[in-house]
C-alpha cells in the first residue's frame, strides 16, 4: 500500500484547518500565565497540606513524635495510620480510572519503600507546615531492604496477570528448530534502568468538601478516574465527586492512575474541615508516582545468510514492588513486528523495595525496543547487511501475531524518507570509519512501531446564536495540544474560523472521556467531537429546512453545506444563511448535538499501528568517551496528521526524551539502604537545549479510517520509541563499541578499553 | 525549613559584627545554594545576614592585578572584559558551570564556599561525617561514581563542585577576608581543606570571617590559560573531571606551568607535581604525558569511579596539548 492510496482530502468539507500547523489556541494563556493549573485555584480559607515520606525503604514505624510539630503556630492536623480515618482501597484496573496501586496510604504502620507517605500534615500556611513537618519525629524499626534486582534475581517470578493482553510466556511455532535453522545468530542481554518522568508540573491537588461533595482540582490525565477513585475510597455516590483539571504540566504517564496523595488530600480536607491544597515536591515524585521499571532483555535471533530471522526469543526480567504487580511489557512489540515464524517470548518479575512501577511514554515498546533493535543491528553487522536492507527483508506484511491485515502500515515509506532526509547512503558500512575532526562519527537507525489504542468517549457541541460554537469533554491537554486539535476538527465539520470555536475540557460535570493515555485521546475524543459536530450541524440543517421563511426551506438535507458559519445550497452558494440568522428567526438561543464513539474491538478485522523509522547521528570524543547526538531524523506514519505542528513537537519531544533515555537517565537506588540517591533535576540527568541537536521530523500523510473515524493512528508516543536504539546504534558504529545498558555514558566507552 | 531572623547589612564592619554575635548566623550572596540546603534541612542557621548591599561587586584593575569583588555576580565575572582578556581560564570554567539563570545569581564569595553535591550528604536521612562528625560516610560504601579519587579519607570521599575555583587553583588567586580580628589574606590553594579526619570543617575560613575579594596577580601566560571539563550531558552537569592549564612556552620549551583539577578531591586540586614535570621540558607528548601520570600518581579510585583516573590523564594530556598549540612558541 502506498502512501498515495491512503491518501485522503485533508478536508472532507469545511475550511480545510485540521492538519494546519495551527498555533496552540491556548499559548497566549500558557505565556501570560492565565492558564490556570491544578494548584492554582484561590479558595477562601485554603489550608496546606505537606507529606512526610519514610527515610527507611522496609520496616515498621515504632512511633510518632509529634509534640514539637504540633506546637509550630497555625497547624491544623497531623495525621498519621494512628488516626487516619478509614480509606476503602481501589480496584488498579486502568480502564476503570482508578488507583496506581492497591495499598491504602496511612492504615498501617508497615514501611515497603523509601519516601512512602507516612503522615500529612496540615496547616495555615505553607511555611507552617513545612516547619511542622521537619519537626515530625519517626522511630522505625528496619530492615534490610531488596534494592537490587540482580541480588534477588534467584526470587524472580512469573507474573500473575497478563502481559500487554498476553500470557507470561507464549510461543509461535518453535525457536529451537528455528535457531537450529539459522546460520548466523545473536543472542545478547540489554538492560534499561530505572528512569522517572519528570513533567515540569509536579502532582499537585486541592480538595473541597461541603458536606458529602467533594470538589477536586487535580494535576491528571484522567478526570473521571480521579472521580470514581475518590468516590471508592470516601465511599460516596460518584455524582458527589467532581473533578476539574484545565491544563496539565506535561505527565507521560504519572497522571494516568491515581496516586495516593490525592487521597490524603481530600483526606486532610475532610479532617481539617477547611480547603486543602496539596503540592508534591520534586523528590516525592520520584519516589511515589511510579516510574519506568529496570530491565534486563536476552534477546536471540536466529537468521539465514539472507538476513531472513528464522527465530526470535525475548525474555527476561523487570522489577515491581512488593505489594503490587506491573509488568514492563518489554516483549509488547517483538510480537509483532518482523515476519518470523518462530518466536518466543517469557517476562519474569523481581519484587523490590520500591514504589509500584507504572506506564512512562510508549510502556513496553521504549525498553523493549532499544534491546530488540540492538539485535537487529549487531544482526545486521554479522550479515554483513545494510540495517534497513535487513529489517526490508524481514518486513511484515501482515501482523504475525494475530495473522490480521494492517489497517494501513507506510513503514516502507519511513525507512525509505528516512534514509532520503538523513542521507543514510553516506553511511559507511564498517565500525569506525567515519570521523569529523578529531570526532568519531556514527550513524545509526532503528524502527518504531505503537499499537493504536482507542477508547469509548463523549462530547457535547453547541452552535451558539451568535454563530459561535462551544465543544466540551471532559477530557485533557497534557501540554499536547488537545484544546487546538480538538478546535480544529470541529472547525472542520462546522465551517467556521477557530476563533469562532470555544473548547472546554477536564471537568467531570462534562461529557466522560477516558484516560488520556496510550496516544489515544485525539483518536477517540477526536471521533466524538467530530460526531457531536455533525449532530449539531444536523439539527440546525434541519431547522433551516423546516423554517418556511428560511431560504433553505423545503431543500434537501444533502443538497446543503455548511461554511464560513453559513448554511448554503450546494448549487447555489446564495441561496443560504448564517447560522445566527437560522438560530435567531427560530428564537433558539443553540443547537446540541452529542456523540458517544464506541469502538468495536471485540472483532477486529485489522491490525493498527503507528510506524515510524528513527535516524541518529554522534560524535563520540575517542579520548573521552563523550557521546553528543548531531542529528537526529525521524519519519513516521501517525495516521492523519491533525496539526502539523503541535504533531511534530509530539515526535521531538518523544526524541528528546529517547536521547535522554540513550545517553543520561537513569534513577540511581543506593542498595545498601534502599533510598534514592539522585531525586532531583540537578541530579537526575535529562537534555538540555545543547544536548538536543536540529531534529528533522516528517509526518507521512495517511488516513486510517479503521483505526478512528477522523483518519488518525495517534501521536503521543511513538516519537520515543526506537531513538534510544538509534543513538546506541550510531554510537557503535562511530565507536565499535557496544554498549547494551543504557545510559551510555562515558565510563562505559571508556571502561571497555576499547577507545584510543 | 527552620525558621530564622534575616539581617542587612549596611557595611563589612555591620556583617561581621552581626555574624560574629550570632550564634548561627550565616551570610547570604545569591542564595544559589545555601537556600537549596536550607530547604532540604542540611543547612540550619537561626539568621541570615544578608550582604548584598555591600559594595563589594567592583572588577577592577591593581598594579598587581585583578581585584574581584566577593559580590560580583559569577556572569558579571566570565563576560568581563579584563577577565577575558587576562584571565581566559577564569572565563571558560564559570561559563562550563551551572545554567545562565543561576550564574546571574550567583556571587564570587558564594561560588569560594559551594558545598558539594554528594548524594549522601545532600539527603539527611544517610549517614555522613560531613553533616553529621562521627556518624559515618555513605558513599565510601555506596554509589560513589562521582567521588574523588585524589587527597579523600576514610571520613569523607566528597568532591567540591566548583568549576570557578578550579581556574582560581591554577591562577594562584589569594581570597581577602575580612573579620573581627582584622583583615587577611589566604592563598586560594589553602583556602579549602582535605577532609581528613574533620570533613565538617571544609575551609580555613574562620565561621565569622568575611570573603570581601579575590585577587588575581598579574601572569602574562594565563592570558593564554583554558579549562576543560568532562561531563554526562553538553551543559548543566557538575564535572566528571575538569582541568585548567596555563603554560609559559618559549622556544618548544616549558618555562612554567599552572595545572589544577576539578571533580576529583574534597578541593579544587593544585597539580604541583605535574607542574614539577612540565616545567623545563619540552612542549611535546611525552611530557605531557608524564605530567598526567605525575598528577594521578597515588589516586584511590571507588568502586564506581575508576574510570576518572583515565579520564583525567586523557583530559589533563588534551588540555596541555591544546594550550602549547595555542601558545606563542608553539609545541615542539
Amino acid at each position: 500500500m502506498s502512501a498515495k492510496q491512503n491518501q485522503r482530502p485533508a478536508s472532507k468539507q469545511g475550511s480545510g484547518v485540521v492538519g494546519q500547523p495551527l498555533n496552540r489556541v491556548d499559548g497566549r494563556l500558557k505565556v501570560t500565565g492565565g492558564a490556570r493549573f491544578a494548584a492554582e485555584f484561590p479558595h477562601d480559607q485554603m489550608a496546606y497540606a505537606v507529606l512526610i515520606g519514610s527515610t527507611i525503604a522496609n520496616g515498621r514505624i515504632k512511633g510518632f513524635d509529634t509534640s514539637a510539630a504540633k506546637r509550630v503556630p497555625g497547624v491544623l492536623a497531623i495525621i498519621t495510620h494512628e488516626n487516619a480515618p478509614k480509606l476503602r482501597p481501589v480496584a488498579t484496573n486502568p480502564a476503570e480510572g482508578d488507583a496506581a496501586g492497591r495499598r491504602v496510604p496511612l492504615q498501617s504502620p508497615v514501611i515497603y519503600y523509601h519516601g512512602q507517605y507516612i503522615a500529612v500534615v496540615v496547616a495555615e500556611t505553607l511555611e507552617q507546615t513545612q516547619q511542622a513537618a521537619a519537626l515530625v519525629r519517626v522511630s522505625y524499626d528496619e530492615q534490610p531492604p531488596a534494592a537490587d534486582m540482580e541480588r534477588e534475581r534467584g526470587k524472580a517470578y512469573p507474573p500473575k496477570g497478563k502481559v500487554a493482553g498476553k500470557p507470561a510466556d507464549t510461543m509461535r511455532g518453535n525457536t529451537d528448530t528455528g535457531l537450529a535453522a539459522a546460520n548466523v545468530r545473536v543472542d545478547e542481554i540489554y538492560r534499561t534502568p530505572t528512569e522517572h518522568h519528570n513533567p515540569m508540573e509536579p502532582h499537585a491537588t486541592i480538595a473541597v468538601w461541603d458536606g458529602d461533595k467533594l470538589t477536586i482540582y487535580d494535576a491528571t490525565q484522567y478526570t473521571y478516574g480521579v472521580r470514581h477513585a475518590m468516590a471508592t475510597t470516601f465511599g460516596v455516590p460518584e455524582e458527589n465527586v467532581r473533578c476539574i483539571c484545565k491544563f496539565t504540566g506535561g505527565a507521560f504517564g504519572c497522571k494516568g492512575t491515581v496516586w495516593s496523595h490525592v487521597s490524603l488530600a481530600a483526606a486532610a480536607a475532610r479532617v481539617a474541615r477547611r480547603p486543602v491544597k496539596l503540592v508534591t515536591t520534586r523528590q516525592q515524585m520520584f519516589s511515589n508516582m511510579g516510574h519506568r521499571a529496570e530491565t534486563e532483555q536476552h534477546v536471540v535471533l536466529g537468521a539465514t545468510r539472507a538476513g531472513k530471522l528464522t527465530a526470535i526469543v525475548h525474555e527476561g526480567l523487570s522489577h515491581t514492588s512488593t505489594f503490587d504487580e506491573y509488568v514492563e511489557p518489554f516483549s509488547k512489540a517483538t510480537h509483532m513486528l518482523y515476519a518470523c515464524d518462530n518466536f518466543k517470548a517469557s517476562q519474569r518479575l523481581v519484587a523490590l523495595n520500591v514504589g509500584t512501577p507504572t506506564y512512562m511514554r510508549a510502556p513496553g515498546e521504549t525498553s523493549g525496543m532499544f534491546a530488540l533493535e540492538s539485535a537487529l543491528d549487531e544482526l545486521a553487522y554479522k550479515l554483513n547487511l545494510d540495517p534497513i536492507q535487513l529489517r526490508l527483508v524481514n518486513y511484515a506484511d501482515t501482523d504475525p501475531d494475530t495473522k490480521l491485515p494492517w489497517s494501513t502500515k507506510l513503514l516502507k515509506e519511513c525507512y525509505r524518507t528516512g534514509a532520503e532526509h538523513f542521507g543514510w547512503a553516506r553511511r559507511k558500512p564498517a565500525p569506525r570509519s567515519m570521523r569529523d575532526g578529531r570526532y568519531l562519527l556514527g550513524l545509526g537507525m532503528a524502527t518504531a512501531v505503537y499499537p493504536v489504542n482507542h477508547f469509548p468517549s463523549s462530547a457535547r457541541v453547541r452552535i451558539q446564536s451568535d454563530g459561535s460554537a462551544i465543544v466540551e469533554s471532559s477530557t485533557h491537554d497534557l501540554g499536547t495540544g488537545t484544546y487546538t486539535v480538538l478546535t480544529q476538527i470541529a472547525c472542520e465539520t462546522l465551517g467556521l474560523p477557530p476563533e469562532r470555536v470555544e473548547v472546554i475540557i477536564g471537568d467531570t460535570n462534562l461529557p466522560k472521556a477516558m484516560v488520556s493515555g496510550g496516544s489515544s485521546t485525539v483518536m477517540s475524543v477526536g471521533s466524538s467531537v467530530q460526531g457531536a459536530a455533525r449532530a449539531a450541524l444536523a439539527k440546525l440543517v434541519e431547522t433551516a429546512r423546516a423554517d418556511t421563511r428560511s431560504p433553505l426551506y423545503g431543500a434537501s438535507a444533502d443538497q446543503i453545506v455548511a461554511s464560513d458559519g453559513r448554511l448554503a445550497l450546494k448549487s447555489n452558494d446564495a441561496r443560504g444563511e448564517t447560522y445566527r440568522d437560522t438560530l435567531a428567526r427560530a428564537g433558539m438561543k443553540e443547537v446540541e448535538g452529542s456523540y458517544d464513539t464506541e469502538f468495536n474491538d471485540k472483532e477486529k478485522k485489522f491490525s493498527s499501528h503507528a510506524f515510524g523509522a528513527q535516524f541518529a547521528e554522534v560524535r563520540v570524543d575517542p579520548d573521552f568517551g563523550e557521546v553528543r547526538v548531531t542529528r537526529f531524523t525521524g519519519v513516521f506514519d501517525i495516521g492523519r496528521v491533525m496539526n502539523m505542528k503541535t504533531g511534530q513537537s509530539q515526535m521531538k519531544g518523544g526524541i528528546i526524551m529517547g536521547i535522554g533515555m540513550a545517553l543520561m537517565e537513569e534513577t540511581v537506588l543506593d542498595t545498601n539502604s534502599g533510598r534514592l540517591v539522585n531525586r532531583d533535576l540537578a541530579e537526575y540527568h535529562v537534555p538540555v537545549h545543547a544536548d538536543v541537536p536540529q531534529l528533522d521530523v516528517v509526518l507521512l500523510e495517511n488516513f486510517d479510517e479503521h483505526a478512528s473515524p477522523i483518519g488518525a493512528k495517534g501521536a503521543g508516543e511513538i516519537g520515543i520509541v526506537g531513538a534510544a536504539a538509534a543513538v546506541a546504534n550510531a554510537v557503535y558504529h562511530a565507536t565499535g563499541v557496544r554498549v547494551r545498558e543504557l545510559p551510555i555514558t562515558l565510563d562505559k566507552l571508556l571502561g571497555k578499553g576499547a577507545l584510543a | 525549613m527552620n525558621p530564622f531572623t534575616y539581617k542587612r547589612a549596611t557595611d563589612e564592619a555591620d556583617a561581621v559584627r552581626e555574624v560574629a554575635n550570632g550564634k548561627n548566623a550565616k551570610f547570604l550572596g545569591g542564595g544559589t545554594n545555601l537556600v537549596d540546603l536550607m530547604k532540604m534541612g542540611v543547612e540550619t542557621p537561626d539568621e541570615l545576614v544578608d550582604i548584598n548591599r555591600l559594595a563589594l561587586k567592583r572588577i577592577e584593575q591593581t598594579p598587581q592585578g585583578l581585584r574581584i569583588g566577593a559580590l560580583a555576580s559569577n556572569s558579571e565575572v566570565a563576560n568581563h572584559r579584563l577577565v577575558r582578556e587576562q584571565f581566559p581560564v577564569l572565563s571558560e570554567a564559570i561559563l562550563a558551570g551551572a545554567s545562565p539563570q543561576l550564574r546571574n545569581m550567583a556571587t564570587v564569595g558564594g561560588n569560594l564556599l559551594q558545598r558539594t553535591r554528594c548524594y549522601y550528604f545532600m539527603d539527611t536521612s544517610f549517614p555522613c561525617n560531613k553533616r553529621v562528625p562521627g556518624s559515618g560516610c555513605s558513599a565510601i560504601p555506596g554509589f560513589n561514581r562521582i567521588h574523588a579519587i585524589l587527597g579523600a579519607s576514610d571520613k569523607c570521599i566528597a568532591v567540591h563542585p566548583s568549576d570557578m575555583c578550579v581556574a582560581l587553583a591554577a591562577l594562584d588567586a589569594i581570597v581577602r577576608v575580612a573579620g573581627p580580628a582584622g583583615a587577611r589574606q589566604i592563598p586560594l590553594v589553602d583556602f579549602h581543606r582535605l577532609p581528613g579526619d574533620t570533613p565538617q570543617i571544609e575551609t580555613n575560613l574562620r565561621p565569622d570571617e568575611l570573603i570581601v575579594a579575590v585577587d588575581l596577580p598579574n601572569s602574562p601566560f594565563a592570558r593564554r590559560s583554558r579549562y576543560l571539563k568532562i561531563r554526562d550531558r553538553a551543559q548543566y552537569a557538575f564535572a566528571l573531571v575538569s582541568v585548567a592549564a596555563a603554560l609559559d612556552v618559549q622556544q618548544g620549551r616549558i618555562n612554567a606551568a599552572r595545572l589544577a583539577l576539578g571533580g576529583v578531591a574534597h578541593k579544587p586540586w593544585r597539580a604541583l607535581d605535574a607542574e614539577k614535570v612540565l616545567t623545563g621540558a619540552r612542549a611535546d607528548a611525552q611530557t605531557f604525558r608524564a605530567a598526567a601520570e605525575a598528577a594521578l600518581k597515588g589516586a584511590q579510585p571507588q568502586q564506581h569511579n575508576a574510570f576518572k583516573v583515565e579520564l583525567a590523564r586523557r583530559a589533563i594530556v588534551r588540555l596541555l596539548t591544546e594550550v602549547a598549540h595555542e601558545t606563542k612558541g608553539g609545541a615542539a
